[in-house]
């Protein structure tokens, strides 16, 4: 087939809600929005296990630490995961960790936020996980059968630690008052940085209407965070905390809730890198990679000299 | 998907002693646990923030069930022992504590330890104590595997690049006077051994040796002298780093008093 059948063959796929396999012939638009956004993807959770990880060793209980770890555990399984699907287009992880780690790559920028108080876990888990699963449950649909796949496991563990993270909120708003303020300041917080997790507003969103072409993406950025909001108004009533946003209501002849207007100039300063955490996030994960080059270069070597040997080796794990 | 365990052990041990050396046991992984869980987010590679992780939620549970065990006997809950206890009342070993260096001291530390624990739960496999011995029936599968990831990161470093080997022979060097104190017998777990609870110490050390050498060896390091043996973790005497490892675990317990999480 020349390329124009290929392509025809590829739209015809797209058209009938078929999903793109690794060795199908694809776009290269369509490879390098998939391995811009799954390696985003792959990025923003390792760069996640930052925040959170900042409170597994001062865990205010045992049953939460356990909790956080194993959550946190799941974080590096995901960003493996995603990586995986990445690679499948052709890039492999190293160079996306070096695209990365130039500031070429992107990853969520939810994750320049700092996590000064305990709360700011259970926050996480509630709004930040709750966002992430609105993105990405229409994911599981998306046309390119890896990453679908990929987002029908990952899924289901946000899913767990959305609840954790509600269950934990819940806990501190209905302990002390020292816990309750501790719950309310966490949300004041987080609350619009989360809803900017969506992304611009779709009349300021230059690729979404290539990707939604392309079956990638199901759903506009406002109605994704739509939907976020409607979900969130009712269970922020029975944590008994307060969403920061006088403009919050219900619109009947809508039916949705109204809210505020985002603050877009925040989220620009955040994706300029001038967000709390952004330069801090980078060094800390430019550093562990590179403490870790030496550790890197022996499995390599010992893996070579193994099979120099004609021994087989257990795979760096 | 790795879940928490239950906070409830079922029964109370029968003695102060058993309750004493439950909670050095529990002591052990939860400071190790803790040690290893501050490799989150800066191992050397992705699956280590992985393993490490999952190996440090592998002691957490066992610490979990050891500790609640052990309080049981004094009304003392899990996190009562964690987070209310000072210094000096903390029974874990010292090669438990000790800071964890490069990724190097990390996995020699670890492959010492894993080690010792992978002998002591196979014996308590068959303790008269029938806590002990569930106990240490589901934790000796876990700890199965920690031996298998530690020996087969000291084989990679210690026979990889000569960087590698040289920063892990120092590392060997640094870990092994620590290693001693784990087959210290005392007074306690004498009583322990009369009793059919847990083994002697002392008695692991020649399986414990014969398992660390072969792995030491076909890393190509070389078994240090057993000259300096540090000891006093078990009597509350630790080294100076650790405090500063419980204020941190400790701080925001203690800000709450009486505060459920």
């Amino acid at each position: 087939m020349d390329t124009d059948q290929q392509q025809v063959a590829f739209d015809a796929l797209i058209a009938s809600d078929g999903r793109v396999e690794p060795r199908d012939w694809m776009p290269e638009g369509y490879r390098k929005t998939l391995i811009r956004q799954i390696a985003q993807h792959a990025h923003s959770e390792i760069i996640g296990m930052q925040p959170e990880g900042n409170w597994i060793t001062r865990a205010p209980s045992l049953r939460r630490k356990a909790i956080l770890l194993a959550k946190v555990q799941d974080e590096a399984g995901h960003g493996l995961y995603l990586y995986s699907a990445a690679e499948t287009l052709g890039m492999s992880r190293e160079e996306m960790l070096d695209l990365l780690h130039a500031g070429r790559q992107r990853y969520s920028s939810i994750f320049n936020y700092p996590t000064p108080t305990w709360a700011d876990v259970a926050a996480i888990g509630w709004l930040v996980d709750g966002a992430a699963i609105t993105n990405q449950v229409p994911l599981t649909r998306c046309s390119y059968g890896p990453y679908a796949r990929a987002m029908i496991r990952i899924c289901k563990e946000e899913s767990f630690h959305q609840r954790q993270g509600f269950e934990s909120q819940l806990q501190l708003s209905n302990g002390t008052p020292e816990q309750h303020a501790m719950a309310q300041d966490a949300i004041d917080r987080w609350w619009w940085p989360s809803l900017m997790m969506f992304g611009p507003p779709d009349d300021d969103s230059p690729n979404s209407a290539q990707s939604t072409a392309w079956g990638i993406k199901r759903f506009s950025n406002d109605e994704l965070r739509q939907r976020f909001v409607d979900i969130c108004v009712p269970q922020a009533q029975t944590l008994g905390l307060t969403l920061p946003d006088p403009d919050l209501c219900w619109n009947a002849e809508r039916g949705h809730y109204d809210y505020g207007v985002i603050d877009w100039t925040e989220f620009q300063q955040v994706l300029k890198g001038n967000g709390p955490c952004n330069r801090q996030r980078i060094a800390t994960r430019r550093q562990a990679h590179s403490d870790g080059a030496w550790v890197r270069e022996a499995a390599a070597a010992y893996a070579a000299k193994k099979q120099a040997a004609g021994a087989t080796v257990p795979v760096a794990a | 998907m790795t879940s928490p365990v239950s906070e409830q052990p079922g029964a109370a041990p029968a003695n102060a002693d058993v309750a004493a050396y439950a909670i050095r046991l529990g002591d052990d992984a939860l400071i190790l646990s803790h040690r290893l869980s501050e490799w989150t987010a800066h191992a050397p590679q992705i699956e280590e923030d992985l393993a490490l992780a999952n190996i440090a939620l592998d002691l957490l549970g066992q610490a979990r069930t050891l500790l609640a065990y052990g309080g049981a006997f004094s009304g003392r809950s899990e996190d009562d022992l964690a987070y209310l206890r000072e210094e000096r009342q903390f029974t874990n070993l010292q090669l438990t504590e000790i800071e964890n260096g490069d990724f190097a001291v990390t996995m020699i530390r670890q492959l010492l330890f894993s080690c010792y624990q992978h002998e002591l739960y196979r014996d308590l496999e068959s303790s008269t104590d029938a806590q002990l011995a569930a106990i240490a029936a589901k934790a000796v599968k876990e700890v199965s595997y920690h031996v298998e990831h530690a020996s087969t990161w000291v084989l990679r470093l210690g026979d990889g690049t000569e960087l590698s080997h040289d920063r892990t022979q120092a590392a060997l060097d640094a870990v092994w006077p620590y290693s001693h104190e784990l087959f210290v017998d005392d007074e306690l777990v004498r009583r322990m051994a009369d009793s059919g609870v847990g083994p002697l110490p002392s008695v692991l050390r020649p399986a414990w040796l014969g398992a660390v050498q072969d792995v030491l060896t076909e890393a190509t390091l070389v078994l240090p002298d057993d000259d300096w043996q540090p000891s006093g973790g078990r009597n509350g005497l630790h080294t100076e780093g650790f405090g500063y490892l419980l204020a941190e675990m400790q701080h925001l317990h203690r800000s709450h008093p009486g505060a459920q999480w």
